[in-house]
């Protein structure tokens, strides 16, 4: 673990160890507690495998009613808490705590409703992202967010991590496909926010909840829209002697007022990685690669697709394939879709980055990525959501070189430096976690962070819920609670008026 | 009564800052358009932001537009149009209802009161589209929230949080939106003669099937005749809204009526009189009509909103029409807001919550404006409010349920 400070282990919790799992077993009888050290090596880490450490103690509670009793007994005796899907995240979110209870939410696995007409269903946070589309698609629905891990990643964890995949730009985040959950909070009240219908009726406490990492309360029900799937797709494949180029096209075609379902660029070591691994006929020759996917109608679908051709070849592109079948379309996604593996058969590790930034700015971020590429002589290849500027820098190193993961780690910082010099944001879709979490100050101020832990504060003032996440530094509620008072005349006083 | 118009987030500030430490509540208006929402503010002194005013950046090919909070919305909605894009979320003008004039209204209040239209069911409201703010909370502190990207999960939404807050957590002074392309063309299938019940199962029939409607929308009899000046004959309309490029409008139409037609005869309006006939149903103009009567906005599951509609008529007279494939209904009270029953049917048809947006100011002093919430749920936004507004000096009251 390089230099990442974790909050100190509460040394009466350790001591009270044996206790808390004799009275964890009395709330979850049965299987539900494990407590041997090689039972829990299976929950050390999350996506972000850099980083292990063992838990007091895992527990997977069946019920709500178990979920609320745990956190209210956590709650009352000041132990912590760090809930857990199906442990994908990429940033360690997930991360356990030696004194805390890891809550592992995985035997909440069951649909509990599919309600058609009103395009809903109603899901417990274990299920599978595309396992609430598979439930659904006999009837030719799905549910639209579709994070790469979507064969394993856990609808509750999609809400903690406010998912998103290759179809955000058009279809949107999990915050926008979410329409209710029902949640614990850290003294074991359970609450609904949300339903089958529209928006709340008092503060939008569900926007709050989606993408607070753990932090805020445990997610035990999900309410998701779905959507009917669309009639076609169709995809092309361009090939650009230039980034700057490829972004050209981007923008000419969102100029154009085409949102496209998908639209991803992958640059030239990007390219290379993944021909040579899936051999998806791929032009070596170019510096970049566009896919561009068009979704819906099938009169929609064939009319744009030509404009989109078009707009390729007045930015210069060598090549540009039109998928004929969903074959084909599929075999233009090959690549793609392999690209992380790819990149980790040409080098020993990987560690993937996940910055944002405005899309106009790509020519120079990448620029400055080779820079920065020599500077740490590691190199780099990249994915790109080119569509919402969503940009994953894979930096090559080797873990058994002596400093070489500490130079990544340094590397990454600094490429996530730039893309908040640029007018972006520290993380697309991974989330902060532990990752990014000391980096938080690059793009917020200590004023921006308090008024976020504000927000901690009235879910979990006593920070017993995933702490050492998310935030650099955890200032204690009450001492936010100080108000600097301001006294004096009325300032530009204007004149009465009624 | 005192007003401030501070022309810049500096100046909002320092009054905010004086106000927190002499405990002064304070009234937060943009031009005021919905100003009547809620339980009415009782404060000294208002701020008004309608000086706050200006684009700040507006970048088309990124979809990204930020603007000062008191710009007005007809200017920013004419701003995209000249470059064929939209807030798709299709924010709604409270004003005609309230008996105000049309076309005011700021990006703020949009922001504050978390405006939709009926492209909600497919598009989403102002929360599923603001990307970042910069606010001063009660506390007198000036903070940011979110950025200027899509796709952006850096710490917590906060911009969400102030989504439909009413002004009481925080004051935005500066807000950035996404932006989408307006569609290049629109047409309306009508289907004629439909019951509140058939034309649930219809609209929930249209809304599965690949058309990718952007309104379902029923227009029962009471109500037909005013919209489109009377041009509909006298019989109940369920519309359906398609938008797109010209070959996908004619296809999903066609596609449409198909699936429609064993629900009764049909008429497609053309892209003018759909255009005027969405705008209609967005700003409520059935219920437009110069008075104070109540008017409750529900936001149900969407095959449950004619069946409280139904419940309701047995205790009280009202005339209703639905948006959102039902899920969305209007209701006009022909006498008192029945507020209780309403509630209890709401909670028997599945939950949902519902909002006295009209009613007189002596009314909605004394029947919650809002849906009050189960005592966990409560608790916890009050925590909340606490957190932002410890001297509750931000429109005091104005959501308050009890």
């Amino acid at each position: 673990m390089s230099g990442l400070h974790m909050p100190k282990p509460d040394a009466e919790t350790l001591r009270k160890r044996e206790e808390i799992i004799a009275d964890m077993r009395i709330i979850v009888p049965g299987e539900g507690v494990v407590e041997a050290e090689s039972e829990m090596r299976a929950f050390e880490s999350d996506g972000l495998t850099a980083y292990r450490q063992l838990p007091l103690v895992v527990v997977l509670p069946e019920t709500v009613a178990q979920v609320s009793r745990i956190l209210k007994y956590c709650h009352e005796r000041n132990i912590r808490v760090v809930p857990r899907g199906s442990g994908t995240s990429l940033s360690g979110g997930a991360l356990p705590l030696r004194d805390a209870v890891l809550l592992v939410m995985s035997r909440f696995n069951r649909i509990l409703d599919i309600d058609f007409a009103n395009r809903a269903v109603v899901a417990q946070p274990g299920v599978t992202n595309l396992g609430i589309t598979q439930a659904v698609e006999h009837e030719g629905f799905y549910y639209a967010p579709d994070p790469s891990s979507q064969i394993a990643c856990s609808i509750g964890g999609n809400v903690a991590e406010n998912s998103g995949g290759v179809h955000c730009l058009k279809y949107g985040l999990t915050a926008n496909n979410i329409l209710g959950i029902q949640m614990v909070l850290m003294n074991g009240d359970v609450i609904r926010l949300g339903g089958k219908h529209l928006d709340s009726g008092g503060y939008d406490l569900l926007g709050l909840m989606t993408g607070s990492e753990g932090l805020l309360g445990v997610v035990t029900e999900v309410t998701v829209r779905i959507l009917k799937k669309p009639e076609t797709a169709r995809a092309l494949l361009i090939g650009f002697p230039s980034n700057e180029q490829a972004g050209q096209c981007v923008a000419d075609i969102i100029g154009a007022g085409i949102i496209p379902g998908g639209m991803e660029m992958m640059d030239r070591p990007a390219i290379h990685a993944a021909e040579a691994f899936v051999n998806a006929g791929y032009p070596l020759d170019v510096e970049a690669l566009l896919i561009v996917e068009l979704d819906g109608p099938q009169a929609e679908v064939h009319h744009l697709i030509e404009r989109v051709e078009a707009i390729a070849h007045m930015n210069g592109c060598t090549t540009s394939r039109i998928s004929n079948s969903d074959e084909e379309r599929l075999s233009f996604w090959a690549g793609r879709k392999a690209a992380f593996p790819a990149v980790g058969r040409i080098s020993p590790d990987y560690y993937c980055m996940d910055g944002t930034i405005p899309r106009k700015e790509l020519p120079r971020v990448l620029a400055g990525m080779r820079e920065l590429s020599e500077k740490y002589g590691l190199s780099v290849a990249n994915v790109f959501h080119a569509g919402d500027g969503n940009l994953h820098p894979l930096i090559l190193y080797d873990a058994n070189k002596p400093g070489e993961l500490e130079r990544a780690e340094a590397f990454g910082a600094d490429i996530l430096r730039l893309c908040v010099k640029v007018g972006g944001v520290l993380t697309g879709e991974h989330g902060v976690g532990v990752e990014k979490r000391d980096l938080m100050p690059e793009m917020f101020s200590e004023e921006d962070l308090n008024q976020q832990i504000r927000v901690k504060c009235a879910f979990d003032p006593n920070h017993l819920l995933n702490p050492g996440k998310v935030f650099p530094q955890l200032h204690r509620c009450a001492e936010l609670g100080r108000m600097h008072i301001h006294r004096g005349q009325v300032p530009f006083p204007e004149l009465e008026r009624f | 009564m005192t007003t401030s118009t501070p022309d810049s987030a500096a100046e909002v500030l320092n009054i905010v800052r004086w106000a927190a430490g002499e405990e002064v509540p304070l009234e937060v208006l943009g031009h005021g358009s919905k100003r009547d929402i809620g339980r009415p503010v009782q404060a000294e002194h208002t701020l008004d932001l309608s000086r706050l005013t200006g684009v700040t950046l507006y970048e088309p090919e990124e979809l990204v537009l930020s603007a000062k909070a008191g710009t007005p919305l007809a200017e920013i909605e004419d701003l995209l149009a000249r470059h064929n894009q939209q807030l798709a979320f299709e924010p709604m003008d409270y004003a005609p209802l309230l008996g105000g004039a049309a076309g005011r209204g700021t990006i703020g209040g949009a922001l504050a009161a978390n405006l939709s239209g009926p492209r909600r069911i497919k598009a989403g409201a102002a929360r599923d589209h603001v990307l970042g703010v910069h606010a001063v909370s009660g506390r007198g502190e000036a903070f940011k929230s979110g950025g200027r990207v899509v796709k952006n999960v850096t710490g917590y939404d906060l911009s969400k949080g102030l989504a439909g807050s009413w002004g009481t957590l925080a004051i935005v002074t500066d807000v950035t939106f996404k932006v989408l392309p307006a569609a290049e063309t629109e047409k309306t299938l009508a289907v004629i003669g439909l019951d509140d019940v058939q034309a649930a199962s219809a609209m929930a029939e249209a809304m599965s099937c690949s058309a990718e409607l952007s309104g379902a929308a029923h227009l029962p009899v009471t109500v037909v005749g005013r919209f489109l000046e009377g041009a509909f004959s006298s019989e109940a309309r369920t519309v359906f809204r398609v938008e797109g490029v010209g070959p996908s409008v004619d296809y999903r139409i066609d596609l449409l009526a198909g699936l429609m037609r064993p629900h009764g005869r049909m008429e497609v309006l053309d892209q003018s009189q759909s255009r005027t006939l969405w705008r209609e149903i967005r700003d409520c103009r059935p219920f437009a009509d110069g008075t104070s009567a109540p008017v409750w906005r529900l936001s149900v599951a969407p095959t449950q909103g004619h069946k409280v509609v139904d419940a309701f008529r047995r205790a009280a007279g009202a005339n209703a029409f639905y948006d959102w494939q039902g899920g969305l209904v209007w209701l006009r009270m022909e006498a008192d807001p029945e507020e209780e029953i309403l509630r209890e049917l709401i909670a028997y048809f599945g939950g949902g919550h519902a909002t006295l947006v009209r009613a007189a100011p002596a009314i909605r002093a004394a029947v919650p404006v809002f849906q009050p919430q189960p005592p966990a749920l409560a608790a916890l936004s009050a925590r909340l409010k606490e957190q932002f507004d410890p001297k509750n000096i931000l429109n005091p009251s104005r959501m308050a349920t009890s």
